[in-house]
């Protein structure tokens, strides 16, 4: 008997699916539901309807003069996914991924997450629709994130410190991959970013999709022409595809990943996977990641959580591929860097993950000059962060 | 035709399972995991499944991640793994590998085949490879005369489990239960019933893993399959006998073989 040579989920030679047998059909019902659920008008309305009225969509344009000073003097606009119901895009994809929790009859959901964001948002949805929820997070990142930890257990979500490997995000989902595997008859693992074994890539892409559309619509409105570049940070990367997205035929529109450098790709302790990494598979996806000559994963190093992972969405590995995005490494300095700038010349305090893409504007900017526009994705708020930024800055607290 | 299926027939024509023995590679230590592989054989573990040990195991239970980890930390390696399988290969025990995909894609598909087949492995276990992303595997394994093992859960579908188990060879891995590695307490009903499934469309031998620790589980086991997986019982083992290892390892395949021949 033959294989099916038609293998679904795959950009060029990255994405696919590498996961214990038992999955399989998990995986399957979720890419059947997900593709009923996208072309079902009754599912798409419920989904619209909760994005208006719960997550606060569409998020504002905010043109940032003042910290345009600081990027060679190009336009600067910033699309508010930090004004996003619980304080970044993450809902987007959670909302998305909940409605077709319900749509399949699973009762329970479980989660990933590192910054505490994606955590926070899924035990968000799960008190809204009324799911059990367990989220898994690393001991280190329980500790640096413990507002967020905090914010889940009000939420009345369990959260389960993961003790094993790194203790942090890539350990969080080897863990929920291992409650997946026991409870995958009543359960959903909600994955919160693009990367993972398909559909995920391309469901947590579609969901996010909305940040680029109607960035795209509010830049012509605004502007009567297309933005010269689209940046956003890049850990997974789900924040990044769901601006880039729309753009991706734009041809004229380039399109930035920022990856978080640490303390510099040159040293080792960085999570630039794509700048940094080579090509492997990790947590069910073929793409770049951090590994050492024997096929073992590197730990990541990033004074954001969010962006504290050794491996990246699969689509991200094509679009490097092809050439059709770039993707820079931007250093914990720098990121700080632009983390205060943008909080003291706009008033916006940034998530650190985002900060990362700020800096990228900064020096992409003085690239390309004052007649560009720069769009990015504010992904995210700071709140979560000021105990980190406060450390770095030396404020007491 | 290789040890590992000579094992099947001469199991059959004894009337009994095969019981195959998996330990981590480097566990506790180099020198350690082959003395302790020596003791399952010595025990009456028929064959052995090497294991390599991955940073992110996802398909292991708290127990076999705990002596990945120390394998790990005491500098397990590829080629280190390759020295332990030549080594028990010449005992002439059937011996397997398990591992994570990464590993042998980072290797080299055709090196990682060619080197560790001419050094004695029959076969590789590769609990998170999926078919579809299995070509260039199977072809580096036919070319090399290697058993490509594939593991089958009780949710996988019909059609599937066709197409599967037509591509294993050596013996088809049935995960007994949905779960990760270690010890669980109902673990025959749900694999007699997968096997069965399995014996109508395959007459390729089925081995059960997953939960499998003591002499009354492999016995249960052995009414209905061909071949007991053990392999967190004998980690513990190690585990909780830090000054004799050995001897515990010995003593829990003793047990198990016993299991194993009591249909």
């Amino acid at each position: 008997m033959s294989i099916d040579e038609k293998v679904a989920g795959k950009f060029g030679q990255f994405g696919g699916r590498f996961v214990p047998e038992a999955l399989i059909g998990a995986l399957d019902e979720l890419e059947r539901t997900h593709a009923e659920a996208m072309v079902d008008p009754i599912f798409l309305s419920e989904l619209a309807h909760l994005n208006a009225t719960y997550v606060g969509r569409p998020s504002i344009l905010t043109e940032a003069k003042n910290f345009a000073k600081h990027c060679g003097g190009a336009q600067i606009l910033l699309k508010r996914e930090d004004l996003n119901h619980t304080g970044s895009h993450k809902i987007n994809n959670v909302i998305g991924q909940a409605l077709l929790t319900k749509r399949m009859g699973k009762k329970r959901l479980i989660a990933e997450t590192g910054a505490g964001q994606h955590g926070v948002a899924t035990a968000t949805a799960a008190a809204l629709m009324g799911f059990e929820c367990v989220v898994y997070m690393g001991e280190e990142d329980v500790r640096r994130q413990a507002l967020n930890v905090a914010r889940m257990k009000l939420l009345g979500a369990e959260v389960i410190p993961v003790t094993s490997g790194s203790r942090t995000l890539k350990d969080a989902i080897n863990e929920a991959m291992r409650d997946w595997v026991t409870n995958v008859a009543d359960t959903h693992y909600l994955l919160g970013t693009v990367a993972g074994p398909h559909p995920f890539p391309t469901i947590v892409r579609d969901f996010h999709s909305v940040i680029g559309n109607e960035a795209r619509e509010q830049v012509l409105a605004l502007n009567g022409k297309l933005p010269d570049a689209v940046l956003a940070c890049i850990g997974g990367g789900s924040n990044a595809m769901g601006i880039f997205n729309r753009f991706i035929d734009d041809a004229g529109v380039r399109l930035i990943g920022l990856e978080a450098g640490g303390d510099g790709i040159e040293t080792g302790r960085h999570a630039s996977t794509i700048s940094g990494g080579s090509i492997g598979v990790l947590h069910g996806t073929r793409t770049f990641v951090l590994q050492d000559e024997n096929g073992q994963t590197i730990e990541s190093h990033s004074i954001s959580a969010g962006l504290d992972y050794p491996g990246v969405g699969p689509e991200h590995a094509y679009l490097h591929e092809t050439g059709r995005a770039e993707y820079r490494s931007v250093t914990d300095a720098q990121a700080m860097e632009a983390f205060a700038l943008l909080s003291r010349e706009e008033g916006i305090i940034p998530a650190i993950e985002t900060a990362h893409a700020l800096y990228g504007a900064m020096v992409l900017g003085k690239e390309i000059g004052p007649d560009a526009t720069i769009l990015i994705n504010l992904s995210g708020r700071g709140d979560k962060d000021v105990e980190t930024a406060a450390k770095w800055f030396g404020i007491e607290i | 035709m290789s040890k590992l299926s000579q094992l099947f027939v001469q199991c059959k024509n004894e009337n009994r399972a095969a019981l195959i023995g998996y330990l981590p590679a480097g566990f506790p230590t180099q020198e350690g995991s082959i003395n302790i592989l020596k003791a399952m054989i010595k025990g009456g573990v028929d064959a052995v499944e090497i294991g390599f040990p991955y940073s992110d195991p996802v398909m292991d239970g708290p127990v076999i991640q705990e002596a990945a980890e120390l394998a790990r930390q005491n500098g397990i390696t590829m080629a280190k793994t390759l020295e332990i399988v030549k080594e028990i290969s010449a005992t002439g025990t059937p011996t397997l590998l398990m591992t994570y995909w990464n590993p042998i894609e980072r290797y080299g598909i055709e090196k990682f085949a060619k080197d560790f087949s001419t050094n004695g492995m029959e076969g590789v276990i590769t609990p998170d490879l999926t078919l579809e992303e299995a070509l260039p595997w199977l072809a580096a394994a036919e070319t090399n005369s290697i058993h490509p093992i594939f593991v089958v859960a009780p949710s996988t579908g019909d059609e599937r489990l066709k197409v599967v188990t037509s591509n294993c060879s050596g013996f088809i891995y049935a995960a007994s239960s949905m779960g990760v590695t270690g010890t669980q307490s109902n673990v025959a009903n749900t694999a007699s019933v997968l096997v069965e499934r399995i014996r109508k469309i395959s007459d390729t031998p089925v081995a059960v893993g997953l939960g499998v620790s003591n002499r009354t589980q492999a016995s249960e086991v052995a009414k209905f399959a061909d071949g007991v997986i053990v392999g967190s019982a004998f980690v513990k083992a190690v585990l909780q006998n830090p000054q004799d290892p050995t001897a515990a390892v010995t003593k829990v395949a003793q047990e198990l073989a016993l299991g194993v021949r009591e249909r």
